[in-house]
């Protein structure tokens, strides 16, 4: 079965959704994600979303969850690389995403992380 | 219904030069060639009675859908697409075939002499003919200026929404004119478009040119925010004029937790503020 990567650097963790998420795929990562993060004490997350040229609100939903679950483990996560279509179509569906933190691309968002997780 | 006799036909096509002069002198009396030039519509005024002649004379059936009538559809479609163009009104350009009827009648009359019941439906019958072609070239006038205006339209709506670049990272939107659903669909995909291309974290919204903001409005600015926020920039809305910030007060809205500043300067401070850039004179 196709799995996203979840790849180690450091204390971080990258995900990249490089193929079209179905919903199948979306519950598996939330799984493989909070395994992760608990086994190797991970203290911040990067989803990169910039391959994404589509979502719906199962999810945009998915996306919340993640990153919720990530920050009850005492893991930040940082969202980047949304499209503009996919930011459009967020907005329009009433998902504003509140409490996750976004930036433009992995680099900025990697500098994020490092400024929220050192500064604690 | 008895359809155009061949008399009629014969008739009218040999009076085919008088016709053509008949025409044109009436079309120039009644100031339907205002800002035409008068070869031009001698020229169309010839090609559309040879068309109109071979029409007939193939026995078109009544009715100007039929396929022997096409070229001579294509024609006025054509004229009238240019007249609309050109910005002629819509009288003028039905004048074009109206002017027709009464040389066509005379000559019905002259053909027909001595026969006033044959006369009465001949005429009847070419009457009704030429108001569908001028019905359709109406229409056809009608479906161009609607292209026009809806061109124009598209084209104001491009230019009223230009993203330019303050600074480093730094875009600003003027926002000119009244914020509907269309235009704010067009503002923010611009807008995100432009900061994934530039790679800006800051973007200023300026309202300054906005006449009134109700909740439609609020609302709109909202979504672009919010839009702005999940790309991962960030975003000021600059230029709330004391009017505007009263009603926004009135009607209750929430902003959210946006940042407002009263003028453009301000917002550029605080987004070179944020950048960790200072501006100093030089001395």
């Amino acid at each position: 079965m196709e799995r996203i990567p979840i790849l180690r650097m450091g204390d971080f963790l990258l995900v990249t959704i490089q193929v079209d998420m179905h919903d199948q795929l979306a519950l598996q990562l939330q799984d493989d994600l909070s395994e992760r993060i608990s086994r190797i004490s991970a203290r911040g997350v990067l989803i990169d979303i910039s391959a994404l040229d589509m979502v719906d609100s199962f999810i945009g939903r998915m996306i919340g969850m993640i990153s919720g679950l990530s920050r009850i483990m005492d893991a930040e996560t940082v969202l980047v690389g949304m499209q503009p279509a996919v930011a459009i179509t967020l907005v329009e569906l009433g998902m504003t995403l509140p409490g996750v933190s976004t930036a433009l691309n992995v680099e900025r968002g990697m500098t994020l992380l490092r400024e929220r997780t050192y500064s604690q | 219904m008895a359809a155009l006799q061949q008399t009629t036909v014969d008739s009218l096509k040999r009076a085919e030069a008088q016709l053509s002069a008949r025409w044109l002198a009436d079309l120039e009396a009644s100031g339907a060639m205002r800002n035409l030039k008068g070869d031009d519509v001698k020229q169309q005024t010839g090609e559309f009675l040879d068309l109109l002649m071979v029409a007939l004379e193939r026995g078109a059936p009544q009715g100007i859908t039929a396929a022997e009538w096409d070229e001579t559809r294509l024609f006025l479609e054509k004229l009238s697409h240019q007249r609309a163009l050109a910005g002629q009104d819509s009288q003028q350009t039905a004048h074009f075939i109206f002017a027709l009827k009464g040389p066509v009648f005379a000559v019905l009359q002259e053909a027909f002499a001595g026969q006033p019941q044959a006369l009465a439906e001949q005429t009847w019958q070419i009457s009704q003919l030429l108001d569908l072609l001028a019905m359709h070239t109406i229409r056809v006038y009608q479906k161009s200026r609607e292209g026009v205006i809806k061109r124009q339209q598209e084209e104001l709506l491009e230019l009223s929404t230009p993203v330019v670049k303050l600074w480093d990272g730094v875009l600003a939107l003027p926002m000119i004119g009244t914020l509907d659903s269309q235009r704010t669909q067009v503002v923010m995909e611009s807008l995100l478009q432009r900061i994934v291309d530039t790679g800006s974290e800051i973007a200023i919204i300026d309202i300054t040119g906005v006449p009134t903001v109700d909740t439609l409005v609020a609302q709109h600015l909202l979504k672009t925010v919010t839009a702005i926020r999940l790309m991962g920039a960030d975003c000021i809305i600059s230029g709330v004029r004391p009017q505007i910030a009263q009603t926004i007060v009135h009607l209750g809205l929430d902003l959210q937790g946006v940042v407002t500043k009263a003028n453009l300067a301000d917002a550029l401070a605080l987004a070179l503020r944020r950048l960790g850039l200072t501006v100093t004179k030089a001395v």
